[in-house]
């Protein structure tokens, strides 16, 4: 893939997983079942508001049409989402809530420490100030998930359901493509793959200190990245972009 | 205004020379302007009567997530969703540090969340009204926090310590909630026709629910005399609607919005001839009607908060239930050292 269009694909990648998963955490407003944890949701959900707004912008700047992030953001369709499958899954309990973002947040944790070193400047600053949001995400879902995998049975029974439901979301997470091999190949972004073995100690290390079993399948849900969604997006963005689709040119 | 319609507890205000010399000191100190502090001794109807204004106001700033929640998922750009979200995640603050001054009166939060699921206790009517249009999101911020600071400046005087200083952490982010709503405004009064006719309906809407933030008419009102003895309420319903609709129709005009009320009108005469502006009442049966269950969102309001809570349940339990099993484990091991 040419590095241009391998680079925009790149940052909608990131920009879109942040920006789907913050509208999810963001449904959770009002809901929580502790106010301590509504506060804390609404926190993860401005930090990922805040990243996408530098994601995407870079990507309108890479990809060189005059797009804003809010352009990105609001008027692309399905197709044009280049987000995990893991992101959009629906809420469900807070436990579900709850693993959805630990897995994801492991994973953010490790690419955004690896990002600060890439050799385009502009991602290595957004990995640097998104970094420290990702580094404290992972610290408190990590400790969220042992005190309710190492709760009470039923605290328990409901992190290992959502676990093994979420487990077939991982894979695609280390999947990469020509795309992710130019970007490496460039010093601008690691190889997925390269990921995995760090993540796995991370997640290894908290589901045994949360008493859960890993799920010993490997198989992995794909398509997310490359614009094939579940059914669950096409709502997120008819809910998301309603005002800019049904006023179009209006300004907010 | 976040508690309205509190029942002062108690018979109404006991003249000097029936109350107790340990009253008298009481009253003494709130009069010289002194704080009372969770330690000192009180009233119990003075205390019975903070925990119902501090609960109802922090129940109100809880259950005023969801009018607003309802737009963050429908936020039109990036940035508006990152206001809002930061807005309504401040409201849950509010929540947070009103419980904690109500604890100090000897209530838990959860017995006070206990009550408000029973219909023991209420919020403020105005949450009852839906948020229809994104319009609906600049109002409330503009109108609906512009009525809550006007209560809330004038009770970070009120007589007792931890809730007037929860007023003024309060007062600072509830100024920052007001001018979003109202940026808000003026992009919709300026926008297109469509924008316009939301602006338009958010105001016709919500003009008279937020009037009736401030309580009945002090007419009325049993209750003020005592609670203004006792300085945890500083003005009364009336004095406190008359400001907000003076500093309320001005902004009104200048967004180029039309007066949701065709007898808001100047009078010079008014104020011992400082002037103000005539309003119509608002529909007091309407305002009890709300009160007593009958708003149009009272059902969903409270559906959504008892779920939250009865669904969040095993949460709070498998946490503590972890929080003893540490505990425990580190017992052990220090034990065995
Ligand atoms: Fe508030
Ligand atoms: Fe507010």
């Amino acid at each position: 893939m040419e590095k241009n269009a391998a680079l925009f694909q790149f940052l909608c990648r990131m920009g879109d997983n942040t920006l789907v998963l913050g509208h999810r955490v963001s449904e959770w407003c009002g809901h929580a079942p502790v106010i301590e944890e509504d506060i804390a949701l609404a926190n993860t959900a401005l930090d990922l508001l805040g990243q996408t707004q530098l994601w995407l912008e870079l990507a309108g700047t890479v990809e060189g049409k005059g797009r804003s992030a809010d352009d990105l953001a609001f008027l692309r369709d399905v197709w044009d989402f280049r987000n995990l499958l893991l992101v959009e899954r629906p809420n469900g309990d807070f436990g579900h809530t709850l693993l959805r973002q630990f897995l994801f947040d492991a994973w953010q944790n490790i690419i955004l420490a690896r990002l600060t070193e890439s050799r385009d400047q502009r991602i290595a600053e957004i990995a640097e100030k998104a970094a420290k949001e990702a580094a404290y995400h992972v610290e408190r879902s990590s400790g969220t998930v042992i005190g309710l995998g190492d709760g009470t049975d039923e605290s328990h029974r409901r992190m290992q359901a959502a676990l093994d439901r979420l487990w077939p979301y991982v894979g695609e997470m280390f999947c990469g493509d020509a795309a992710d091999q130019t970007l490496a190949a460039a010093g601008i972004a690691p190889r997925p793959e390269d990921l995995r073995s760090a993540w796995d100690a991370h997640v290894n290390a908290v589901l045994d200190a949360a008493t859960l079993a890993r799920p010993d399948s490997d198989f992995a849900h794909k398509g997310g990245r490359d614009g094939t969604h579940t059914e669950h997006l096409g709502y997120i963005l008819a809910d998301m972009q309603f005002l800019q689709r049904a006023y179009p040119g209006a300004a907010w | 205004m976040y508690a309205q319609m509190v029942k002062t507890a108690g018979h109404g205000i006991k003249p000097r020379d029936r109350m107790t010399p340990q009253e008298r000191a009481f009253q003494d100190r709130i009069d010289a302007g002194e704080k009372i502090e969770p330690k000192d001794w009180m009233p119990d109807e003075y205390r019975a009567t903070l925990i119902r204004q501090i609960g109802q106001h922090a129940h109100s700033e809880i259950v005023g997530q969801l009018p607003e929640g309802n737009w963050i998922t429908r936020a039109p750009t990036l940035e508006r969703k990152a206001i809002l979200l930061a807005k309504v995640q401040d409201e849950a603050g509010h929540g947070l540090y009103l419980y904690s001054a109500c604890e100090t009166l000897g209530v838990s939060r959860d017995e006070l969340i206990a009550m408000l699921h029973a219909g023991k206790m209420k919020y403020s009517s105005i949450f009852n009204y839906p948020t229809l249009n994104w319009a609906d999101i600049g109002a409330v911020g503009w109108l609906v926090d512009g009525a809550a600071i006007m209560n809330q400046v004038q009770l970070q005087k009120t007589s007792y310590g931890p809730y007037a200083r929860a007023m003024v952490r309060i007062c600072k982010e509830e100024s920052f909630h007001q001018r979003q709503g109202f940026s808000i405004m003026m992009k919709m009064a300026a926008g297109t026709p469509a924008q316009k006719r939301m602006a338009q309906d958010a105001l016709n809407r919500l003009w008279f629910p937020s009037l009736m933030m401030f309580g009945p008419p002090d007419k009325d009102s049993a209750h003020t005399a005592q609670s203004m003895a006792w300085k945890i309420k500083i003005n009364t319903n009336d004095e406190l609607r008359q400001r907000f609709v003076d500093q309320t129709v001005p902004q009104i005009d200048y967004l180029g919005l039309e007066r949701p009320d065709p007898d808001l009108k100047w009078n010079p005469d008014k104020a011992d001839g400082k002037g103000g502006f005539d309003y119509s009442d608002p529909d007091w049966a309407e305002f009890f009607a709300v009160l007593k269950g009958n708003g149009p969102c009272n059902t969903d309001r409270m559906k959504a908060r008892v779920d939250a809570w009865e669904q969040g349940a095993w949460v709070r339990d498998g946490l503590s239930a972890h929080a003893a099993k540490r505990a425990a484990r580190s017992a052990q091991q220090t034990a065995a050292q």
